[in-house]
């Protein structure tokens, strides 16, 4: 009697379970991004700049002054400076930097795809070697190897960046020649070709302006291969630790019992089982080199978002830094939930939790 | 296993290898390419534009009504102007416009452009407009004042009969730039005087045309074949963004820039080393200056005052903290102005000071804070001033604070010493008068000069200076002002420490750069390479 119900009961709560995820899915996000927003609006409004006297400059007289105030709305209660913010948001509308007047969603259109170029090739690079050394240093516990690994992760955990990247640009690029110097492409090639996505290496290629394609390699392999240490660094440190745990199974004791080539055992069937924590780890660290890195871009002369948020930051223009804030807490989101998503995939057990 | 990987890794490097062949460092033949920090930039509307970089990109891009020349700012001569007249009563100023002038756009250049250019600026009313309001034009009666009377000549009518010479300097400035009035009239929305487009685009009529403004990235520049003067020798001029004095100096070795505008002394010391590169520089008219607020008990004591002056090594920051970047100079108007006085009297003199602090009834000295811009310079600046106090008893406690939280204290008055510059707006005397006008010390006042800002009531000093302004015979304008620097300098709560000088490297194939007292007079029209 109780079984047939049961079994549509089943079925409706699997599209409901489905949708209950959407939803929560959705709520988080939405939450997310409210709180986001609220704290990032209170820093700027409780720090001590005056964003009117950065906007009309020292020489301003009072009429000036107090007209930009008003301009800026500053005379309003500072949570409904705030709602017309958030309605503003919701309908698109990022509103204009105080600084360059221009909209936001402009600006932050130009700086992110500097930085997402940058953070790519930083996470290719970062990952490519990051891994495969980890499980070597992993395989290798306590032998030279393995210290050598592991003191290459301290230096790049513990050196600072900005040190690193003058170094990198005083060997490779003054002595040595072998990269292009700061900046994301030289004068000659600049307009060979039209920046359409703002991501150079991709806009290039695509329109077969190989000399432009180049270049902006040439330019963005140092910065690019320091971003990638750091992460690097990170990653080989968490594969070692998810690899020596997986090594330590009674699954690999099992798979050698049974013959299975050493190799396989390591790169096939630890690897794959250390590889599910690794998606987050990897995310992570890309999340974090999508946020702008300031030192490097400071260094490099790249306009990435990091300068941008740094430079809005340090004048409060709010506008620019909530848009900011947005992209990168959008960032955060969206790699979160697809690395969720390569969960599912990677994970068997967790495809199961799901489906009732 | 150990072979698969080292394989790995010898492809990978040998790939990194591959895609980075030889690079010819040198810059395309046609292109000037300068390396400075841009990020000061807001707009590129001549109304507005008050900062260093965009002001210098004004001051090549667009033309003003008057010039002078910048190795002596004493010759004035016209540049959209031909000529101009002063009526009788000395209140009007009637401008002939030169004939044939054009714009970029290929629009002509006449005197409704130029009456249209300073009622825009009058209007729109953003920081710089303030330099054509000390004639009394105002948004509300500038279209009575500024009037056109033929197609090539204009008058303007000020409120008083000023030296001529102080109008003729502010139009010197760049918010006096000529605007495309067709073009920019094309361009606005809702009576905005095209303000909102004009800040991103371009509508002048001088050497180089501004092609596209990527802030905090470049400004590219490209020469404009309308212009009347002699034809650039380059096709376009890059402004990159490079905020790192270390990146510049790299850039600029390697060929990459031809100049680099932003470097510090060790980088300038190290460039003169190099047999590529060559040091050029020049004096502006910035003073740096530490501002003692009179609201402070201590300070406001005349001894006090004196004897800060006497606790400064001059002479050892000028050679070695800021060598070649700063030069001793006590006097409130810069090397070159009308009226200039060249007198240092001070130097540093601890038991000068001990007596003075004596007489004022602080044998044992005091403690006082000192409001710093958290850069190097200006820090490792205060520090020195920090080690000579102490040796008169004084404590110095450094208050480090970003540009604009000390600047906010400053216009607040509630520092005790705010240590800063100031730059003068135009090359006339009276835009550093500010040191010696105070009209009123109230906290609500109108105007607040720097007199202000430091608390320093001085009715009798700020007679002189209005009536500075309205001599209209120039050597004897030149003496007040010369008596006015005296008595600043023997009695005032500012110790005026140095005078800036900009110091760039270049390439050594790079000629005709000039470097000109004020960042619009920067220019590099004649340069070739």
């Amino acid at each position: 009697m109780t079984g047939t119900p049961q079994i549509g009961r089943g079925r409706k709560g699997a599209l409901f379970l489905w949708l209950w995820k959407g939803v929560k899915v959705a709520l988080t996000v939405a939450v997310t991004f409210l709180g986001l927003l609220l704290v990032t609006f209170a820093i700027s409004r409780f720090m001590s700049v005056d964003p009117v006297l950065r906007a009309v400059g020292d020489r301003a007289s009072q009429s000036t002054y107090d007209a930009m105030f008003l301009e800026m709305g500053l005379d309003r209660p500072v949570w409904e400076q705030f709602w017309i913010y958030l309605t503003n948001v919701l309908s698109g509308d990022l509103g204009s930097s105080f600084l360059t007047k221009r909209p936001v969603i402009d600006d932050l259109a130009r700086v992110f795809p500097a930085t997402v170029e940058l953070a790519t090739v930083g996470i290719v690079i970062g990952t490519l070697f990051g891994i495969p050394l980890g499980v070597i240093s992993a395989v290798k516990q306590g032998r030279a190897i393995d210290q050598i690994v592991r003191v290459l992760g301290l230096v790049g955990y513990s050196a600072p960046i900005f040190w690193l990247g003058l170094l990198g640009l005083l060997l490779f690029y003054a002595q040595l020649g072998w990269v292009a110097g700061p900046g994301r492409i030289d004068i000659a090639h600049e307009y060979s070709f039209t920046a359409t996505t703002g991501l150079l290496l991709l806009d290039s290629a695509m329109q077969g302006a190989w000399a432009a394609f180049g270049n902006a390699l040439s330019h963005i392999i140092l910065p690019g291969a320091l971003l990638g240490y750091f992460s690097m660094a990170y990653i080989s440190r968490m594969t070692r630790s998810f690899m020596l745990a997986e090594l330590a199974q009674e699954y690999v004791t099992t798979a050698r019992v049974k013959g299975v080539p050493e190799w396989r055992i390591i790169w096939v069937h630890a690897l794959r089982n250390a590889a599910v924590p690794l998606v987050t780890v990897v995310a992570l660290s890309y999340a974090g080199l999508l946020e702008g890195s300031v030192l490097t871009e400071t260094v490099f002369a790249w306009p990435g978002l990091g300068l941008y948020l740094t430079n809005s930051l340090q004048v409060a223009d709010m506008n620019a830094v909530l848009g900011g804030t947005l992209v990168i807490g959008a960032v955060f989101v969206s790699l979160n939930l697809l690395s969720d998503l390569l969960y599912t995939l990677l994970d068997p057990r967790t495809r199961r939790q799901v489906r009732p | 296993m150990f072979i698969r990987a080292r394989l790995l890794a010898t492809a990978a490097v040998a790939a990194l290898a591959l895609t980075t062949a030889p690079l010819s460092a040198e810059t395309p033949p046609d292109t000037f390419i300068q390396a400075w920090a841009i990020d000061d930039m807001i707009t590129l509307d001549p109304a507005e534009v008050f900062e260093f970089t965009a002001s210098e990109i004004i001051g090549n891009s667009y033309e003003t009504i008057i010039g002078y020349e910048v190795d002596d700012v004493s010759k004035i001569f016209g540049r959209v102007a031909e000529s101009w007249e002063l009526s009788e009563d000395g209140k009007t100023m009637s401008f002939t416009v030169r004939q044939g002038k054009k714009f970029a756009s290929g629009n002509d250049l006449s005197a409704e452009d130029v009456v249209y250019s300073l009622v825009r600026a009058v209007k729109l009313d953003k920081s710089p407009a303030f330099i054509l309001g000390q004639f009394g034009l105002t948004p509300d009666n500038v279209e009575e004042k500024v009037k056109q009377t033929g197609d090539y000549s204009f008058t303007l009518e000020m409120d008083k009969a000023y030296a001529p010479t102080f109008l003729l300097y502010c139009l010197t400035a760049t918010v006096a730039a000529v605007v495309d009035k067709d073009l920019v009239q094309s361009n606005e929305v809702d009576g905005d005087w095209g303000y909102n487009w004009l800040k991103t685009n371009y509508a002048g009529s001088g050497p180089y045309t501004i092609r596209e403004w990527r802030a905090n990235e470049a400004v590219v520049m490209e020469r404009n074949d309308n212009w009347d003067g002699e034809r650039p020798a380059m096709a376009r001029s890059i402004y990159r963004h490079i905020p790192e004095a270390a990146t510049e100096r790299l850039l600029l070795e390697q060929g990459d820039i031809d100049i680099a505008r932003k470097l510090l002394p060790e980088e300038i010391e190290a460039l003169s080393q190099n047999p590529d590169i060559k040091i050029q520089s020049g004096v502006k008219g910035t003073i740096f200056y530490l501002g003692l607020n009179q609201k402070n008990e201590h300070l406001a004591k005349p001894e006090v005052r004196e004897a800060m002056k006497w606790l400064v090594d001059y002479d050892a920051i000028a050679e070695t903290l800021v060598k070649g970047m700063k030069k001793k100079h006590q006097t409130f108007l810069p090397e070159g102005f009308l009226g200039a006085l060249d007198e240092n009297p001070y130097s540093f003199d601890p038991a000068k000071a001990k007596d003075l602090l004596a007489k004022a009834g602080l044998p044992d000295g005091f403690t006082v804070t000192m409001d710093t811009r958290n850069t190097p310079e200006v820090t490792s600046i205060a520090q020195a001033i920090q080690q000579t106090m102490a040796a008169a008893g004084i404590t110095l406690e450094i208050i480090p604070g970003d540009g604009g939280q000390t600047l906010e204290k400053y216009r607040a008055r509630t520092h005790d010493i705010y240590i800063g510059q100031w730059g003068p707006d135009y090359q006339d005397p009276h835009t550093n008068a500010t040191f010696a006008q105070n009209p009123d010390n109230s906290d609500t006042a109108a105007s607040k000069p720097l007199a202000w800002r430091n608390a320093w009531e001085i009715p009798e000093l700020t007679a002189k200076a209005d009536a500075a302004v309205l001599e209209r015979d120039a050597e004897k304008r030149a003496q007040m002002y010369r008596e006015m620097q005296e008595e600043v300098l023997a009695t005032s709560p500012f110790v005026i420490m140095f005078q800036e000088s900009e110091v760039v490297a270049m390439r050594k194939n790079v000629e005709g750069y000039i470097i000109g007292p004020s960042f619009n007079d920067n220019s590099f029209r004649a340069v070739t390479k």
